[in-house]
């Protein structure tokens, strides 16, 4: 088994066509759960992770510059990650696929924990 | 509404019935391990309301406010606590990340999914192990928010002994780890089980009702209320649940006319009728109806049918005694019991005369039961005095009197007997 973590990443107009009415906000909310409740049962769930908020800053570049973040010009944010353990990668494509996120249009970035050699 | 407001506007049910549906919700999500925390945290929530009330007035809607209180109590104590305790096994990692935090609460605290607890913990509570009495105990406090005195109260026992009963029976809740599974295969096993527990908290109730216990008379309308959540789940709309809540209804509909004007118990016999309450009778007797489509008869039916008799004639005189008598006799073989047997005893006295009405009296087994019992020795006076002789029924309403539990009993007896001295 291996690990990868998934970063979800949408634009605003994604997330206000997802969860703009307090009726498609209540369907993504029981679609998500039942997706993380699939997850676990399925012995994938290693870290269930957490929601980001969309502010927040940007730390680095030249001279430790501090800049609003995440990205003002990026379209798409990373909305939150999760870490899962698939057999492979493809496995993982899999797990991915039923994301509600991504039946609504959003992205998934399934992205394999680096295991560093000595 | 704005300013200051008196406590005591509320109404007296709200907090004890919110209070119950919250520790169901909370339970779900805590686990019933964490029963105390449940509490605990619905406790918090309604002192909370009173201090905030007490300053702003009463809001709109107290329930809803008392419920977005407990849930953001409970965020909080998850979010703290999460790393040093467990909490429902059935919400797994539910609980472990703000992407399912709040929406899990929020379930949690759906109408449906309340009703739902509430009767998973139902069944808890009438666990096999458990003695009646605790059964009893455990659904007043858990269920209806009653308080340990008001318990004990009710069920004529010391407050010592309920807080025992009641601290060991959630000490069995927690061991069973989790709420009954309502598709467990002694799901009908044990919905006997809860019927029972219903049915002998709606007697309390109704044969303790006085003006010194207004919490029994409270009894019979939280019977009754889980008794409809029995029936609203669709495994336990059984005919025989139908028949429980149809003699609930058909008994309930005849306690407006228990306490005279005087506020005095008073005698079946002698019973304004006109006082009954016409909803809840027809409501028993719809419920009656659903109750016969199947096979099975069970005890409840039977009673319920003699109920139906009663509460369909116009007077005591015109009240069909000989269906009264043959149904009895069907409850003698179906579920006999010396109480039933006197009742017995009492309508064929009605239907064919007070010496006959001794002589099945006399006739009863078990007699020794009735040691402690008033209404044997009152209903030998009953026959007696009605065949003139006077100083036989005095002695016997002399021992009943000294039997009765209460003060309410005690002057109820005396009144009977000083017809023998008239």
């Amino acid at each position: 088994m291996s690990e990868f973590v998934f970063l979800f990443r949408s634009t605003a107009e994604q997330q206000q066509g997802a969860m703009g009415t307090p009726e498609r906000a209540r369907e993504a909310m029981a679609a998500w759960m039942a997706w993380m409740r699939e997850l676990e049962a399925g012995g994938h769930l290693k870290n269930p992770g957490n929601p980001l908020a969309t502010t927040g800053k940007v730390v680095g570049g030249k001279g430790a510059l501090v800049t609003d973040g995440p990205y003002a010009e990026a379209k798409d944010l990373v909305l939150g990650f999760m870490v899962v353990e698939a057999r492979d990668e493809s496995e993982a494509v899999e797990l991915a696929k039923r994301c509600p996120m991504v039946i609504g249009g959003a992205l998934v970035e399934v992205r394999p924990v680096q295991k560093l050699q000595f | 509404m704005d300013g200051p407001f008196d406590v005591r506007e509320i109404d007296e049910h709200l907090f004890r019935r919110e209070s119950a549906q919250l520790v169901a919700a909370l339970t779900r999500i805590f686990g019933v391990h964490n029963l105390p925390l449940a509490e605990d945290v619905v406790q918090e929530s309604l002192c909370r309301a009173l201090e905030v009330w007490k300053q702003r007035g009463l809001p709109d809607n107290p329930a809803a406010w008392l419920m977005s209180s407990a849930k953001n109590r409970a965020i909080d104590v998850l979010r703290r606590e999460r790393t040093a305790r467990t909490f429902a096994p059935e919400l797994g990692r539910l609980l472990d990340t703000e992407w399912t935090l709040a929406p899990a609460i929020d379930e949690a605290f759906e109408p449906g999914t309340i009703r739902d607890e509430q009767l998973r913990m139902m069944f808890s509570c009438c666990h096999p192990r458990l003695p009646e009495v605790a059964q009893l105990a455990l659904i007043l406090n858990i269920l209806c928010g009653f308080g340990v005195g008001e318990i004990a109260s009710a069920l004529l026992t010391g407050e010592a002994a309920v807080e025992k009963r009641i601290s060991r029976g959630k000490a069995t809740l927690a061991s069973a780890k989790t709420l009954f599974d309502l598709k467990a295969s002694d799901f009908e096993q044990r919905l006997e089980t809860v019927r029972r527990a219903l049915y002998l908290l709606f007697n309390e109730g109704y044969h303790g009702a006085s003006p010194e216990s207004p919490v029994r008379a409270e009894l019979c309308g939280e019977a009754l209320r889980l008794t409809i959540l029995l029936r609203d789940y669709p495994a336990a709309a059984t005919p025989t649940t139908h028949a429980l809540g149809a003699l609930m209804c058909l008994h309930a509909g005849r306690l407006p006319a228990r306490i005279d004007s005087a506020g005095e118990l008073s005698a079946f016999l002698d019973q304004d009728r006109s006082l009954w309450d016409a909803r809840l009778i027809g409501e028993g007797l719809e419920l009656l109806e659903r109750s016969a489509r199947g096979v099975d008869v069970s005890e409840y039916h039977i009673e319920a049918a003699i109920a139906a008799v009663h509460a369909c004639a116009r007077s005591i005189e015109e009240t069909d005694w000989r269906e009264i008598v043959s149904l009895y006799d069907r409850l003698m073989t179906l579920a006999p019991s010396p109480v039933i047997a006197l009742n017995r005893a009492i309508a064929i006295g009605q239907l064919e005369g007070p010496g006959r009405g001794i002589r099945e009296l006399r006739a009863i087994d078990d007699v020794e039961r009735f040691a402690n019992y008033p209404f044997y020795p009152a209903a030998l006076a009953e026959f007696e005095l009605r065949r003139g002789h006077l100083s036989v029924a005095f002695e016997h309403f002399q021992s009943a009197l000294g039997l009765a539990r209460s003060d309410a009993e005690r002057r109820f007896l005396l009144k009977r007997a000083q017809r023998c001295t008239a």
